[in-house]
């Protein structure tokens, strides 16, 4: 378990955890803004939609091969 | 001051009813350097006929993602590609949501599930959840299960929930551009059986969804001819992967001109901040909300998005000098 940070800007993330696309290709700019909002939708190690469980106070999302992240 | 104005000042301050369709589309129609005064009246109507408290809640889905029905606002409609996956929540972490909620000294914890309507399975969590939260927690349940029969209705009752959301989320002549795999009048149908049962009547919708100013003025009379105990009051939050994805946000000063309308349309009614205030209004905007008509709040997160911490809606209440309403107030 982790605790996640806005994987579009975060190092290493090979996939923007909002849209799903490539986070090396373009800026994610919206994707930032809005994830301030949201939580994560795709894993940003390997693209998979995540089992994501809003809370009242925080989130969780799990990918089914790199486990649960929390926020 | 404009005639709308003078004419709420003694209809709906006074003497406590609300305007008609002709009267919200007035002020629906007004222009900026009127709604100022808007506001105020309408804070001044909630004020004389509600009171200062303001309720406060926290909501949790259930069950989320995987619907089958086409509400083209909803990321949890499994007709849409939207990347919200269908999941459960575990009777566990539903009582420890609701304490959660508790701790923010909110009194109403609403249960959530993305359905048409309840099948058993659900209805054996509902009655799970609601009896372990009922064991645990200083907090009133309310629920929201998409369309009931009435042998579900008497079973919530039954389970102890005390108020039952469900939200007409537009007017009856917009409803068809929403949502085609159920109609208001069923969702009305529900309502009926709601308020028949003793239960309080939660219903409101969204505002932003491609309506108009008339079909606004519409939706608020409709409400008020339905009479809710609470409308809860959502702006459209455009959602990926929806048919409503790309439509604008509303314009805060026309988000602003709805809450005083509906206020002056429904001078009693818990009207709630719901979804999509943060980005419609701001923090700014929040504050004017409150002070135009706004007595109610979710806070915390919402379904399928992040709400401001519970901290900053409640610093705000204090500083505005508006107490949050006891659960003793609630019984």
């Amino acid at each position: 378990m982790a605790t996640s940070d806005v994987a579009t800007a975060g190092a290493g993330a090979a996939w923007c955890d909002r849209c799903g696309e490539p986070a090396g290709v373009g800026e994610h700019v919206a994707c930032r803004a809005a994830r301030e909002l949201e939580p994560p939708r795709y894993c940003a190690h390997c693209r998979r939609r995540m089992k994501v469980q809003v809370l009242p106070v925080g989130w969780s999302a799990v990918c089914v091969a790199h486990g649960e992240i929390r926020g | 001051m404009p005639e709308i104005l003078d004419q709420a000042r003694s209809q709906v301050l006074e003497n406590g009813v609300g305007l008609d369709e002709a009267g919200v589309l007035a002020v629906l129609n007004l222009p900026d350097e009127h709604l100022p005064a808007a506001l105020q009246l309408a804070h001044d109507v909630r004020m004389r006929w509600c009171g200062p408290e303001v309720e406060v809640e926290g909501i949790v889905s259930l069950k989320t993602g995987g619907c089958p029905e086409d509400c083209h606002f909803c990321s949890q409609s499994g007709l849409f590609t939207s990347p919200v996956r269908s999941v459960w929540l575990d009777i566990p972490s539903l009582v420890e949501a609701a304490k959660q909620t508790a701790k923010t000294g909110a009194t109403e914890f609403c249960i959530v599930a993305a359905v048409r309507g309840p099948d058993a399975r659900l209805m054996k969590q509902m009655r799970e959840g609601v009896a372990a939260i009922k064991a645990e927690v200083d907090i009133q349940v309310a629920a929201s299960l998409g369309m009931l029969t009435q042998e579900q209705v008497d079973e919530l009752v039954d389970m102890g929930v005390h108020r039952y959301n469900h939200n007409l989320e537009t007017c009856k002549s917009y409803f068809p551009n929403v949502v085609t795999t159920h109609s208001w009048e069923e969702r009305w149908e529900t309502l009926r059986m709601v308020r028949e049962s003793g239960m309080e009547v939660c219903c409101g919708g969204i505002l932003g969804l491609g309506e108009t100013v008339e079909q606004r003025a519409e939706f608020a009379a409709q409400l008020a001819e339905l009479d809710p105990h609470e409308v809860p009051l959502n702006f459209l939050n455009p959602r990926p992967g929806t048919p409503l994805g790309d439509r604008p946000v509303v314009e805060g000063k026309d988000a602003l001109r709805a809450i005083a309308a509906f206020r002056l349309a429904m001078p009693r009614t818990i009207l709630r901040y719901a979804g999509g205030r943060e980005i419609t209004l701001g923090d700014l905007g929040t504050r004017d909300g409150l002070l135009g008509g706004i007595n109610a709040v979710i806070v915390g997160n919402y379904l399928t998005t992040l709400g401001r911490p519970a901290t900053d809606d409640l610093k705000l209440l204090d500083d505005l000098k508006m107490p949050v309403k006891a659960l003793s107030a609630t019984l």
